[in-house]
């Protein structure tokens, strides 16, 4: 943005300037290398590399593994998936904790501290300390002809239930900072013209929250489609688990050669590669913004 | 509102100072004017998070401490029975896994610590010297804190292996005979978990410090070189006191991802000898074959233990400096 702007001004090259672009390249290498052997291979032939090794010029690339990944395990089916539960659960997430944030910062400063603290701290936990009782209550919660398990456990429902519980902690936190910067002056003049709280809600202050929202609903989506545990430990049928949790289970049984497992790893993380190419922004301050809270 | 959008979320997180008495005074008037029905709807706005949030975090954390004082099978509440201190006993005394899983915990904070946020640092305060492709270093450093720690545990996997594997083939350690088994190896596998970790945590921490950068007042690092302060007298006098806040929040964020490190190590090797975590342990206690639920929070407990010790006092001197603002 300022390379063309700033070419005037700009001093002549330095070598310090020399030095210090020439570390950040290797370093920025470095930091890619692991993906980028991945990816290389994941472009060969199993036979190729076998025969010749890992590390050894590519006589063949090809896309190959990638199309066999993806087929053989049925990847669609562990994507529909983690649709099914990442949709629900950033929509509810966002909703339920703009509802708690725009009463913490409208309407009521008593319990604003502590509610905040509450659901901050519930965020900040370890997963693990929760997930034992967690696990017995969704084994004893009968849902008969709700879920297609009979019980929360084993189903989308239970895993979209404890991400907008789990989540909606920071997200309030965050959301009801963004609210308090907002003028008063504008919820006060649309009360005593009489609109009701609702309409307050929906057509005045959410609509002046897009940005933080949408670098919440950026952030939760990634952290919910990168859960690993939560799908682990509360579903039990393989072919109910969300993408990146059936990873692991697919990695035995379909991805059977080294291969294989990379083109199925790099496809898997292929939608959270777009989401953060398209709206980085949106995720750095999301990230920023929370943590530089907590 | 179109000016109102564009605005930074960065800026608006911070409540402009001074305004607390007439928000207070807005707020009470706010009241004043509600109908019942918008009490009603106020009560459900509030009502309904708290409940789901509270039910599926507080109360299993709170029965996680309950339990961790009984022996129950899991088939009917009648089983429970009191145990007291037993399942604390055995686990301190009894558990070949327990002390190296702390042990390990440890490690990975101190690692954590010492190595990717330095590191992170330092890359921050490079990007932040308005040089160009910024963004594009930027982005290569963060991508591991966007992929999946599942497939981060994938990628790393093909790095380790010992037959295929990056760096065996480099070294010419993947002939029968030479091997080095990076994740097998228990004297080892720690260790080769840990790169791939601050891997991951070096992008992390150089967002958080590149967003606090931002804050320190470019005319203070003028003066500094001004006065012929070098690059280092600057950062040590001048840059690093006003990073104060930001390092508060990485110390936090540091030792809150070493007691949640699980995913990395699950994919490894599901923690076996060389890599147990307490978030294995509870994990494994779990979706393992004897699931002990007694025992199983016990260790949890210890775990929430730790965590609160680190979070209440951190998000006390939070809200109080929020209040005071």
């Amino acid at each position: 943005m300022s390379a063309t702007l700033g070419n005037g001004r700009r001093t002549p090259l330095r070598p310090a300037r020399i030095l210090l672009h020439t570390f950040l390249v290797v370093t920025a290498l470095a930091w890619l290398a692991p993906l980028l052997w991945a990816l290389f291979a994941a472009l060969r032939p199993y036979a190729e590399t076998s025969e010749k090794g890992y590390v050894s010029w590519p006589d063949k690339l090809s896309l190959d593994n990638f199309t066999n990944a993806f087929q053989q395990s049925d990847m669609l089916h562990y994507f529909g998936n983690t649709l099914i539960i990442a949709v629900p659960a950033v929509l509810l997430t966002l909703f339920l904790s703009s509802c708690v944030a725009f009463y913490v910062s409208r309407f009521d400063f008593r319990v604003n501290l502590f509610l905040l603290l509450v659901f901050t701290a519930g965020n900040l936990l370890p997963q693990q300390v929760i997930i034992t009782p967690l696990y017995r209550l969704y084994l004893l919660v009968d849902l008969p002809g709700i879920t297609v398990s009979g019980k929360l456990y084993d189903s989308a429902l239970g895993l979209v239930l404890i991400h907008v519980a789990f989540q909606s902690g920071f997200c309030a936190f965050v959301l009801s900072n963004y609210m308090r910067s907002l003028p008063h002056e504008l919820t006060e003049a649309a009360l005593v013209d009489g609109a009701s709280v609702w309409r307050l809600y929906w057509q005045i202050v959410l609509p002046l929250c897009k940005p933080a929202m949408a670098a919440l609903a950026t952030l939760l989506s990634i952290w919910i489609y990168n859960d690993f545990f939560w799908a682990i430990v509360l579903i039990s049928t393989g072919e109910n688990m969300p993408i990146t949790s059936a990873l692991n289970n697919l990695s035995g049984q379909y991805f059977t050669d080294p291969n294989l497992v990379a083109a199925g790893a790099l496809l898997t993380a292929i939608p959270t590669l777009i989401v953060y190419f398209v709206l980085q922004r949106q995720f750095v301050s999301g990230l920023t913004l929370g943590a530089n809270k907590g | 509102m179109t000016v109102d959008t564009t605005n930074s979320p960065e800026a608006a997180a911070v409540p402009p100072p001074g305004t607390a008495s007439p928000d207070k005074r807005a707020v009470q008037g706010h009241r004043r004017l509600l109908t019942r029905r918008d009490r009603f709807t106020l009560a459900l706005m509030a009502g309904l998070p708290t409940i789901l949030h509270v039910a599926l975090v507080w109360v299993t954390a709170l029965a996680s401490i309950a339990l961790a004082f009984t022996t129950w099978d899991g088939i009917g509440f009648d089983s429970i029975k009191w145990v007291g201190l037993d399942n604390f006993r055995e686990l301190f005394t009894n558990n070949p896994q327990f002390w190296p899983a702390v042990q390990h915990n440890v490690i990975w904070f101190v690692v954590l610590i010492l190595v990717p946020t330095p590191m992170g640092l330092f890359l921050a305060l490079q990007l932040d010297k308005k040089i160009r492709f910024s963004r594009v270093y930027q982005t290569a450093f963060f991508l591991p804190v966007v992929v999946s720690l599942a497939v981060t545990g994938f990628v790393w996997q093909l790095v380790y292996n010992p037959d295929t594997g990056l760096i065996n083939s480099i070294i010419g350690a993947n002939k029968p005979g030479h091997y080095i088994d990076w994740i097998g190896d228990p004297h080892l596998n720690l260790w080769a978990v840990l790169i791939a970790a601050s891997w991951r945590h070096t992008g992390y921490m150089m967002i958080l410090y590149l967003a606090g950068l931002k804050s320190v007042d470019p005319a203070l690092r003028e003066a500094s070189a001004l006065d012929g302060a070098n690059e280092w007298q600057t950062f040590r006098n001048v840059v690093f006191p006003t990073l104060r806040p930001t390092n508060t929040v990485v110390l936090v964020v540091t030792i809150i991802e070493a007691l949640r490190a699980f995913d990395l190590v699950f994919v490894f090797n599901k923690g076996a000898q060389g890599t147990e975590l307490l978030s294995i342990l509870v994990t494994n206690n779990i979706i393992g074959e004897s699931s002990r639920i007694g025992y199983g929070s016990a260790i949890a407990v210890v775990l929430l233990v730790i965590s609160l010790a680190v979070i209440i006092p951190y998000l006390i001197a939070t809200f109080r400096k929020e209040r005071r603002a």
